[in-house]
């Protein structure tokens, strides 16, 4: 169990410090309610669904991993492992769009 | 003086060809004055072509007159302007063809001269941007350049491999064009092909791969860098000439750009187009020394460039502004329908004006 803890813990702090992209590229995306997203840096535009948008929104304002979990737990009723695992696709996905 | 009537400006802009895949600037230019302007500016369209659309889009052009092709010489350009100007009395001229700025920088003296104002380039400033000297420039600019070299055989594309070139490629001509080619096969016709048209040397470039984004600004000739644009093209035409594209704010691509005015103190308006690779890193393909054709957007976006740079060739008070980033232009084709008495006074006069009363004259 303690094993167990210990690799969440692991994995949460990964998320924000080496899956996504930089703070300083989460804050500059421009965010419509819409989902549409625009990076006025590289050009590039798409869409986010309402928890990509979310996501993006909370990465905007803090690069704490637990809150974002506990925040996509609370606000989506997902288990962790589940917002764990789209969280990872989604950085994916990030990367892809805004290097 | 107070009450003084402002004067109504007079300016010609070259570049008047409009072909959907690879229209001339001058269009953009002349539609970014009139916005400005409107009708406090008479735009002289200045073509090479009896079918230079934009010298009958009236309202773009005042007047549109033909002049000789550069490969004509000066001689015959002078002339020609002389005549424009003592029928036109134009104050600024804005060229807007890679081709043509050797010319008239070379002429620029003889145009004050005349009572006509350029912001361009001189003679050196334009020979070190050329695409077959772009190499040193970058170098001492601390920028990165992809290999390229000057060809005038076509022989090359069948030997290259031995010097570590490989395929696909991109060839060049020294003025315009670019095409990717494949396979030798595809390289000898390239080469054939732009020869043709540019003449020598042809260059081959290695094909990187990336997205395009490019940077208009105006260089003050004193090493700064006045109201830079930027836009990463999103659609392109067969010939690679932007088709749709989007304004950014990319702070690499300004201080690149920057780095290159300073090396080059350079005067007037200017393109910078740059590659931005995969994993971020930047490549210079080349500075056009004008205006591009996409420069609408920068008027759209809130950074008037012709206008502003009118208002500082003219010593006016000038401001150029930022423009808003994620404005997106989306080019199209339209007609326009001229009469045959147009087409004829264009053919045999070089000339045609349009009046107040919507009728078309030529005249000499």
């Amino acid at each position: 169990m303690n094993q167990l803890t210990q690799n969440d813990t692991a994995m949460d702090s990964e998320i924000i410090s080496d899956m996504f992209p930089s703070a300083e590229i989460m804050r500059r995306l421009a965010l419509n309610d819409s989902g549409f997203v625009f990076d006025p840096v590289n050009g590039r535009s798409f869409s986010a669904n309402a928890v990509g948008l979310y996501v993006l929104r909370f990465l905007q304002h803090s690069s704490n991993a637990n809150a974002l979990l506990d925040a996509i737990e609370g606000d989506f009723e997902v288990t962790r492992a589940v917002a764990q695992r789209d969280i990872a696709d989604f950085s994916g996905q990030l990367r892809k769009f805004l290097s | 003086m107070s009450g003084q009537q402002k004067k109504r400006l007079t300016v010609a802009v070259t570049g008047m060809n409009a072909k959907p895949d690879n229209p001339g600037p001058g269009l953009a230019v002349a539609r970014c004055l009139k916005e400005a302007y409107g009708d406090d500016i008479r735009i002289i369209g200045l073509g090479y072509d009896v079918l230079d659309a934009g010298l009958y889009l009236h309202e773009c052009c005042d007047s549109g007159y033909l002049l000789p092709y550069p490969s004509a010489g000066e001689k015959p350009l002078m002339e020609r302007m002389h005549f424009i100007q003592d029928e036109e009395s134009i104050d600024l001229l804005i060229p807007c063809l890679d081709a043509e700025l050797l010319s008239f920088s070379r002429l620029q003296l003889e145009f004050e001269a005349m009572g006509i104002r350029m912001l361009i380039p001189n003679v050196a400033q334009l020979r070190d941007r050329n695409k077959d000297r772009l190499g040193e420039l970058a170098h001492s600019a601390g920028i990165r350049y992809p290999e390229t070299k000057n060809i005038s055989n076509m022989q090359f594309f069948y030997t290259c491999h031995e010097d570590g070139w490989k395929y696909p490629m991109v060839v060049k001509g020294i003025f315009y064009d670019a095409t990717i080619v494949q396979n030798a096969d595809e390289g000898a016709a390239a080469f054939r092909n732009i020869a043709a048209s540019w003449g020598y040397p042809v260059l081959v470039q290695r094909y990187v791969q990336g997205h395009e984004v490019n940077l208009t600004a105006v260089g003050d000739g004193k090493g700064k860098l006045l109201g830079s644009v930027m836009m990463r093209k999103q659609a392109v035409t067969d010939k690679g000439k932007a088709w749709a594209c989007v304004t950014i704010e990319d702070e690499r691509l300004q201080q690149d750009a920057l780095k290159l005015v300073e090396a080059l103190q350079w005067a007037g308006p200017l393109e910078v187009e740059m590659l931005k690779e995969e994993n971020g890193q930047y490549l210079l393909i080349e500075i056009n020394p004008r205006f591009p054709a996409w420069v609408y957007l920068a008027a759209a976006a809130g950074s008037n460039l012709p206008a502003a740079l009118v208002n500082l060739v003219m010593e006016r008070p000038v401001k150029f502004s930022k423009a808003t980033t994620g404005m997106m232009m989306i080019r199209y084709a339209q007609e326009t329908v001229i009469n045959l008495a147009t087409f004829e006074a264009m053919t045999m006069n070089g000339h045609y004006a349009h009046t107040e009363n919507g009728s078309e004259v030529g005249d000499e």
